[in-house]
């Protein structure tokens, strides 16, 4: 008996210490962040602002599609005052659920027009491009592709990774077919698969398939293979871009917005203000290797520069990214998921 | 004769089926509210049966592996003279705190070119992935589910039969077979049930295994539709293969009767001499344990050394651990004692109602557990606002996704005790809950830690229901690590993946120390 009680004494004691971690975060004058951003990338940001302004943020961690589902689910009576998700088109489908409110235009008006959305509801916090990840030692110089339609020749029968179930993915679907129509991305799609594209989960495997001479291409977004350099510098796989104007070089993003009816409006307006300064953005390129949206903020070397961002992006209106439903009807009718 | 329970049973029995039709319930709120059209495009398409027919040849090959894996496991850890008992045993429940994902990581990253072994020993194995790929690391961590349970059931089983049986001139492998494997079929079919249940809705190593199995279909509605109606539609199929095999489960376990007759008191079997089997027994325990925890530890090192942490990092693990078990503790202690009840309703009491409240008590941990974390959202938020994003909902999300888990071992060991003992009790004027309290309860004491340990460590790797129930800003250890490796920085998630296993592992090895006191 008396074990069971220093058993459970024990108990309340962990338990006890657990809410006091909690309750440190729990103050007045807190902002309530759902990220679906890794905490990892964020929260050195967060600190920052919570130090500036003395505001507080509580954030709820989670994957992008879970949050924006959740915020469904919960409806009016969300305590969520902001929601950072990982893309367009999960951004877009909040817009659209009437679970965003416009935003001031002072904090979108001025980025440039690959980071537009026209609807005012959120605005893009970084860039994230797709490009191809390559194996230098198994890829010669004439075998780089100059358009994502390349890959369904030949040359690169069963040696191209795609990862059809990651969002980012599917949302460069989505500008496919924007560009390029319904019917041509499915030929594209089916084409891909009989040319023995391999599916992968992610990006990251991709770029580990790549260096694990288990693909020589990838299609994945640009910031993955940078973190792995920067551990290992002989990581042994490079990226590139498609020639310029190419849809397989789609710049996403991700974006921020502003639940309706936050309680705190002010201070997630500010939050917001916080994350589009040089100081904020200078530190998403440095350290996450993503683009910056704005152009004065100093080049992350391992990216290609602003400029040249700006010269190989094909211009796709942002809000279009969300008819996501339409292109998950086209990967099941390519039996790709 | 038909007995009727006494209210202290069938009440909390009963709770706990109310507590699983709240799932149910959402489920179908949202699935009605689809369009019949698109759902027999959806739900109804070929597709679909392919990945079926994928996910059962998984779940089969699973079963035979873990089998073969935790049989052997728990016979020698209970019936022999081998040495170090009590730490094998923890080893053999550590796998358990690796979490999938990590799990995956560690045989992908062994072959191919850039793979581990490739960098530190030169040489090169091929990758594994695919099929075998997702066999491998589903068992490799899912094994001790069906350990423990066998375990609790080797130990409460009674010697007198069979050396009742070596009297009678019964060859050692013909009393394994006819005795000690008849005796452990309720243990093995609830390892079989929770093992083959989380199979079926497993998506994490599936996916970094590139096999396409039917949860990859639920994933994608929620993930990339941000739906949730379809996908209540596809949670509702994978529910009703779960319960299939949840009631295929009790169609073998019927009318048998296991309990031992006859007289005396249940007497702890002779332990054998391994003799010539010494060696084989050492190799075996040691391929086991160097693949199961040896590839995750190896590959947390190898992440570990190629950034080690900042210095910060020892001051949040603590933090985040105590969050962890803060919640995983009380959730443990309540799936027990939920799981109590249902029990000796279902062995004591056999009916078809009984039958029944066991097999609900499955809802909750066969349903996929973002669906489980969206149905008590939307409860919550209608019934009792007060306790959202309260610790007290994340506590009873993991208890709903874990009565399941804590079952097995009590049920096992309800259904070995012969109820003479009890209608002893009863007849020398014992009242049912006296008789429970002091019959019945001192003979669970192994099972319910065993219970305990599985639901413990089930929550402190657990996911989904943590990032939708937790209270805004309580960051588990499990999330820590996801967050990390899912953005490709694995060397910064690494020593929080070690801090899991470390402290699931030390956790164990406590509550399966308590075990050991005497009753």
């Amino acid at each position: 008996m008396q074990r069971a009680l220093s058993g459970l004494v024990v108990l309340m004691l962990i338990a006890a210490a657990g809410y006091l971690g909690l309750s440190a975060f729990q103050q007045t004058n807190t902002l309530t962040l759902y990220s679906g951003r890794g905490e990892s990338m964020v929260k050195p940001m967060i600190e920052r602002f919570e130090e500036k302004t003395g505001i507080n943020i509580d954030v709820r961690y989670g994957e992008t599609a879970q949050l924006a589902v959740l915020l469904q689910e919960e409806g009016k009576q969300t305590p969520a005052d902001l929601f950072w998700g990982q893309d367009a088109g999960a951004m877009g489908a909040l817009a659209k659920g009437d679970q965003l409110q416009p935003l001031p235009e002072s904090l979108y008006g001025d980025l440039p027009a690959i980071y537009k959305s026209n609807t005012g509801e959120w605005v893009a916090v970084t860039g994230r491009a797709r490009t191809f990840v390559y194996s230098p030692e198994r890829v010669s110089e004439d075998e780089k592709p100059e358009s994502v339609f390349d890959l369904t020749g030949e040359t690169y029968e069963g040696r191209v990774g795609w990862a059809p179930t990651n969002g980012s993915f599917q949302s460069f679907v989505t500008a496919m077919r924007h560009r390029h129509g319904d019917e041509r991305t499915l030929q594209w799609l089916e084409a891909m698969d009989a040319n023995g594209a391999k599916r992968f989960r992610n990006n990251s495997s991709q770029v580990e398939g790549v260096a694990n001479g288990e693909i020589d291409f990838g299609l994945v977004n640009n910031y993955y293979l940078p973190r792995y350099k920067t551990n290992d510098p002989d990581f042994p796989a490079e990226q590139a871009f498609f020639a310029p104007d190419d849809i397989g070089n789609l710049v996403n993003v991700a974006g921020i917005g502003l639940i309706r009816n936050a309680e705190n409006e002010e201070e997630a307006i500010e939050f917001i203000r916080f994350l589009l300064s040089p100081e904020a953005q200078s530190y998403f390129t440095q350290s996450v290797h993503e683009y910056p949206v704005r152009s004065d903020v100093e080049r992350n070397e391992n990216l290609q520069s602003f400029e040249s961002l700006l010269d190989v992006a094909p211009e796709i209106n942002l809000d279009e990214l969300e008819d996501l439903e339409g292109t998950l009807d086209l990967l099941r009718e390519a039996d790709l998921i | 004769m038909v007995k009727r329970p006494p209210l202290h049973i069938m009440g909390p029995s009963l709770l706990v089926v109310a507590a699983m039709l709240v799932p149910l319930v959402y489920l179908v709120l949202r699935a009605f509210q689809a369009d019949p059209a698109t759902v027999l495009e959806l739900v109804f398409r070929e597709r679909n049966f392919w990945l079926l027919v994928n996910t059962l040849a998984l779940t089969a090959s699973v079963l035979v592996l873990t089998t073969l894996i935790a049989l052997p496991l728990a016979w020698i850890l209970t019936r022999t003279r081998i040495a170090h008992k009590r730490l094998l045993t923890v080893l053999g429940v550590v796998p358990l705190a690796v979490p999938g994902y990590v799990m995956a990581y560690a045989l992908l990253g062994l072959g191919g070119h850039y793979g581990v072994t490739a960098q530190l020993f030169g040489w090169q194995l091929p990758r594994i992935d695919g099929y075998t790929g997702a066999v491998l690391g589903l068992s490799l961590y899912t094994f001790p589910y069906l350990f423990l349970n066998l375990r609790s059931a080797l130990l409460g089983l009674d010697a007198n039969l069979e050396e009742s049986a070596r009297g009678m001139g019964y060859s050692e492998f013909a009393i394994f077979r006819r005795i000690v494997l008849t005796q452990l079929t309720p243990s093995l079919m609830a390892g079989w049930l929770v093992i083959g249940l989380y199979t079926l809705g497993d998506f994490g190593v599936v996916a970094l295994m590139r096999y396409e199995v039917f949860s990859y279909a639920i994933f994608n509605q929620y993930s990339g539709a941000f739906d949730r109606i379809y996908a209540a539609w596809l949670s509702l199929m994978l529910l009703a293969i779960a319960l299939a095999l949840v009631m295929s489960e009790s169609l073998i376990l019927r009318r048998r009767r296991l309990a031992s007759v006859g007289r005396g008191v249940d007497r702890h079997p002779r332990p054998h001499e391994l003799g010539r089997w010494r060696i084989p027994a050492y190799v075996f325990l040691g391929v086991v344990f160097t693949v199961s925890i040896g590839l995750p530890v190896m590959i947390l090192a190898y992440w570990l050394l190629m950034a080690p942490p900042d210095p910060q990092f020892f001051l949040e693990v603590p933090v985040a651990f105590a969050r962890s078990a803060g919640a995983a503790m009380p959730a443990a202690v309540l799936a027990a004692a939920m799981a109590l009840p249902i029990a000796y309703y279902s062995t004591r009491y056999p009916s078809p109602l009984a039958s029944m409240v066991e097999r609900s008590a499955y809802i909750g941990y066969s349903i996929p557990p973002l669906t489980l974390a969206l149905a008590l959202v939307f409860f919550a938020l209608q019934t009792a606002t007060f306790l959202y994003q309260t610790l007290a909902l994340l506590i009873l999300g993991w208890t709903l996704a874990t009565v399941a888990l804590a079952l097995g071992p009590i049920r096992s060991t309800l259904m070995q005790m012969r109820p003479s003992f009890e209608e002893a009790a009863h007849s020398l004027g014992h009242s049912p809950r006296s008789t429970f309290v002091h019959v019945v309860f001192p003979h669970l004491r192994k099972s319910l830690f065993a219970s305990l340990a599985l639901v413990f460590l089930f929550c402190m790797k657990e996911l989904p229901i943590t990032f939708l129930l937790a209270p805004t800003g309580y960051t588990t250890l499990a999330v820590t690590v996801f967050s990390r490796t899912s953005e490709g920085m694995m060397a910064e998630a690494a020593p929080f993946a070690a801090a899991i296993i470390l402290f699931s592992g030390l956790s164990v090895a406590l509550i399966l120390n308590r075990e050991g006191d005497r009753a």
